[in-house]
């Protein structure tokens, strides 16, 4: 029985397709979509205000709110002030340090999910310095001993699941984020030891020497400098260096690279110790810079989100600092909206959800092209109802 | 029966963007007829194709099954149809068996094994296929799955098939038996189109041809009434002289040297087995063999890619008469020694460029390293970018282009330009015309001519013998590793050729029944 019902299966007639079946709308690739910025940049924006209507309508509904003084307040909440404004800045900073910190290794297609604990680890670093050698050397030397540990911690956090994976080929992503959670726990433990009053965080109190200074009376002026010479550093290095295209052409084909003599386990390792190092650097601006303490969640996930960044910015430093303004606006400006409105956190994060999510979708647009189906029965028939108007 | 037409097109236009694909398209395939398409590269063979199998969609004009206007908006209309197409690179699970893939897809309720091998034992069995339904793709040859993907559109019912250069990847003795299978299924009344270059092949097993140019349909002919070059003429459009020169090698001396080598893959299988040869200065050392018969693995071994578990290559320097071991060096360090070796791999873009990379930053895979500064100099393989453009007549926007954006023919012409630039005096290239129209081919065949006038040593791994025997002084025969003769080019006969080629295939049967 069931052999013959196969057998009718397979041997069915082809089913009367009726016309309506077809799309009004079919896709095409775009041939283009690398030549013309400008229509990216408008699809960008064009996405980023349907995705506000999106959510202002949305929040009238919902909360009652007007949609238009939740968004003023999201401003105001980045930029509104000089405080504000300052506080958004070192934000995008160390943020932004993070994401050129995982590009190297991204653009080698080495999925570094290790940035989170590779930052805490130097952060751990710098405020052990602070906390053991603070008092006991002159400032100076101090500073020198906090920047050579964090860096060297950041790179041994990031050259151990390197060396792993040139050797043995473990998988990179699990690698990077077991060393996260052992991270994490050795803060824990350096909690219990510096501070006995049972707190959760080392805070300034304890952590009192070797902070940075402030230049023309701004505490985060030297963060903001630091990582503004980094993104044009990086910039440099992965578009014009030799090194930068030997990251390339092993990310792009492992092959390709043995073809012409790249030794890939060694690109794989200095690589990371580049994206290492300068993971050190932002957790030495994070507790050196700005929060003279440490806790285990000092970092906060920008690790993670540092990910998104590099990836929206399709790994160019340049395009990062935009990509890095727009997290962190949507960021502060949603804690902003969240206290003066009374609303539940988590909405939001709804709306930054929704903003990112527009975003994301730009590239589909940017690549394809949505066009018409005129042989459709929907155009034809308006196109004959056209005709006979004519007539 | 003759006279039915299974598909017709009328006045099919397709377009992406400004780039016109098809522009009027006419043409019909008869039930119990085998069509060819033939065209050069980007003359929108494929695309046409396309939209028969409801992958694109016509922007004008009318697709007629059975003399009813058809709407084919996705592959599953395609099959309601009875269209079935059998595309170039391979759509099959690896790791699921031939029978599991020839139902993946097939929505009717269960899921019966027994059934499946049954009916797909049918099949084979009717239009002469070999084929063990309960295989791992991954276990297969490229001929296997090539008929694995056949099948599966047979076992849905296709009345109308569609094989987009199905030849490409199979032997001579492979090749006959395909056609051996299509013309079964003309014999069954079923509407076959087959996408081709080859010539020889269109010849030999359609019965009529049709012929695009740049988009357009400009003839279809029967296949008794013409020949080669009033086909070629037709595709592309004037006259093109189909002979290869061979000049006598001039001043040959050994340039490579390859002694017992030996290569033995990770799980213990000898893919290179006590391999020795010359390969002389000035002269074409052809390679013929079934695929996957060490070629690729004999190449690697000289470009320093492949690990020797014995043997010695070995390179006579022109300048000095300087010997060098090449045993157990990188590339990087066959270059620092003074070796001019080039190398066109079968794999263009996986291997030989970066797909993503534009054409200058292609330049300079091989000579980046040039200088002692950290900065890479972009403007030495610019003006060899712009030099190959120029002399080649690669067709691109720009030197900017992404090379995985140019087609296959352009994609070449920029891996061999830049190899060739190098001066080289080893040149190795494998099938270096593989996917290439008719212009492209000769170009390409002619570089190696001059290369070799030049006093190149030129290594050809080929596929298609009659190009061997008309380009290569010698043709020298690898079958499973090993080589099984050596002859002479001019004067040797295809029969020789693939009776070397088969030959250890017969004595790899014997081992195996042993063991």
């Amino acid at each position: 029985m069931k052999k013959e019902k196969n057998a009718k299966t397979a041997a069915k007639p082809a089913p009367s397709l009726k016309k309506d079946r077809e799309m009004p709308f079919y896709v095409v690739k775009r041939g283009d979509a690398a030549k013309t910025p400008g229509r990216s940049i408008l699809i960008h924006g064009g996405a980023i205000l349907i995705a506000l209507l999106l959510c202002g309508i949305a929040t009238i509904f919902v909360t009652g709110d007007n949609p238009i003084s939740i968004y003023a307040t999201m401003f105001k909440g980045a930029f509104g002030d000089a405080h504000n404004l300052w506080k958004t800045l070192q934000d995008i900073a160390i943020l932004l340090c993070v994401s050129l910190a995982v590009t190297p290794a991204f653009k080698m297609r080495f999925w570094n999910t290790g940035a989170e604990g590779q930052v805490l680890i130097s952060a751990l670093a710098t405020a052990m310095c602070m906390f053991y050698l603070g008092g006991a050397v002159p400032t100076p030397v101090l500073m020198l001993i906090m920047i050579l540990c964090s860096i060297l911690a950041g790179v041994i956090w990031a050259v151990v699941p390197a060396v792993f994976k040139a050797f043995w080929g473990t998988n990179e992503t699990l690698f990077t984020l077991m060393m996260n959670y052992v991270a994490i726990q050795l803060v824990e433990v350096f909690l219990k030891v510096a501070d006995k009053s049972g707190s959760n965080t080392v805070g300034p109190n304890l952590l009192k020497h070797g902070w940075f200074p402030e230049l023309f009376g701004q505490k985060y002026l030297l963060n903001i400098l630091i990582v503004a010479v980094l993104t044009v550093l990086v910039y440099i290095y992965l578009k014009y260096s030799k090194q930068g295209y030997e990251i390339s052409v092993v990310g792009e084909s492992e092959n390709t690279a043995r073809y012409i003599g790249v030794n890939v386990k060694k690109v794989i390792i200095r690589t990371m110790v580049v994206s290492g190092a300068l993971c050190g650097v932002a957790g030495l601006l994070l507790v050196a810079g700005t929060s003279h303490s440490i806790d285990s969640n000092l970092v906060g996930g920008r690790g993670f989100t540092a990910i998104m960044v590099s990836w929206l910015a399709k790994f160019d430093p340049l395009m990062m600092v935009l990509t890095t303004l727009l997290l962190v606006f949507l960021d502060r400006g949603a804690s902003e909206v969240t206290t003066n409105f009374g609303l539940n956190s988590a909405y939001s994060e709804i709306l930054t959800g929704v903003i990112i999510f527009f975003i994301i979708g730009c590239e589909f647009f940017i690549n394809y092209k949505v066009m018409i189906n005129r042989n459709h029965p929907f155009f034809k028939k308006k196109e004959q109802e056209a005709a006979k108007e004519v007539l | 029966m003759n006279n039915v037409a299974a598909v017709e097109l009328v006045n099919v236009t397709k377009t992406f963007g400004s780039v016109v694909a098809n522009k009027n398209v006419n043409m019909d395939v008869r039930k119990g007829e085998i069509l060819a398409i033939l065209g050069e590269n980007g003359s929108g063979k494929t695309t046409l194709m396309n939209m028969l199998s409801g992958i694109y969609h016509p922007d004008e004009g009318q697709i007629y099954i059975d003399g009813k206007e058809a709407v084919i908006s996705s592959p599953k209309d395609a099959f309601a149809y009875k269209i079935g197409m059998i595309h170039q690179h391979f759509k099959l699970v690896d790791v699921f068996t031939a029978a599991e893939n020839i139902v993946l897809g097939i929505d009717d309720g269960k899921f019966d094994p027994k059934g499946i091998s049954k009916k797909v034992e049918e099949i084979s069995a009717r239009y002469g296929f070999e084929i063990d339904p309960t295989k791992k793709i991954y276990e297969m040859a490229v001929s296997e799955k090539q008929t694995v993907e056949i099948v599966k559109v047979l076992y849905r019912g296709a009345d109308i098939l569609i094989l987009d250069e199905p030849t490409a990847v199979l032997t001579p003795q492979e090749t006959r038996k395909l056609f051996a299978v299509l013309r079964q299924m003309r014999e069954d009344g079923k509407a076959v189109i087959i996408i081709t270059h080859k010539l020889h092949e269109v010849l030999s097993i359609s019965d009529r041809v049709a012929i695009l140019r740049k988009g357009e349909h400009i003839a279809t002919v029967n296949t008794a009434e013409t020949d080669e070059t009033e086909l070629t003429e037709l595709m592309v459009g004037q006259k093109v002289a189909l002979n290869i020169e061979r000049d006598e090698p001039q001043g040959s001396v050994d340039r490579l040297t390859v002694s017992h080598v030996n290569c033995v893959s990770r799980e213990g299988v000898k893919l290179l087995d006590d391999v020795s040869f010359t390969a002389k200065s000035g002269e074409i050392l052809g390679i013929a063999g079934i695929a996957g018969s060490g070629q690729r693995e004999l190449l690697e071994a000289i470009a320093g890619l492949q690990h020797l578990d014995g043997g010695e290559i070995t390179y006579v320097n022109p300048k000095n008469g300087e010997v060098v071991n090449l045993r157990d060096k990188n590339p990087k360090q066959i270059k620092e020694l003074g070796v001019r070796l080039s190398f066109v791999p079968e794999d263009r873009l996986g291997m030989g460029l970066v797909g993503n990379m534009d054409i200058t930053d292609n330049m300079m895979l091989r000579s980046y390293r040039r200088g002692k500064s950290m900065f890479l100099d972009r403007k030495r393989p610019k003006n060899l970018a712009d030099e190959i453009i120029k002399s080649l007549q690669v067709v691109t926007p720009g030197t900017s282009t992404p090379v995985r954006r140019l087609s296959g023919g352009n994609v070449q012409k920029v891996l061999v330009g830049r190899e060739i630039s190098s001066a080289p005096s080893v040149l190795m290239v494998a099938y270096p015309v593989r996917g290439l129209d008719i212009n492209s081919s000769y170009t390409i065949y002619n570089l190696l001519n001059t290369q070799k006038r030049n006093g190149v040593a030129v290594i050809f791994v080929g596929e298609d013998l009659d190009v061997l025997m008309e380009l290569c002084d010698r043709i020298m025969v690898i079958g499973s590793g090993r080589i099984t003769g050596t002859v002479d080019g001019r004067s040797c006969t295809k029969e020789e050729i693939g009776y070397l080629m088969t030959k250890t295939e017969k004595a790899e049967n014997e081992e195996g029944g042993k063991g």
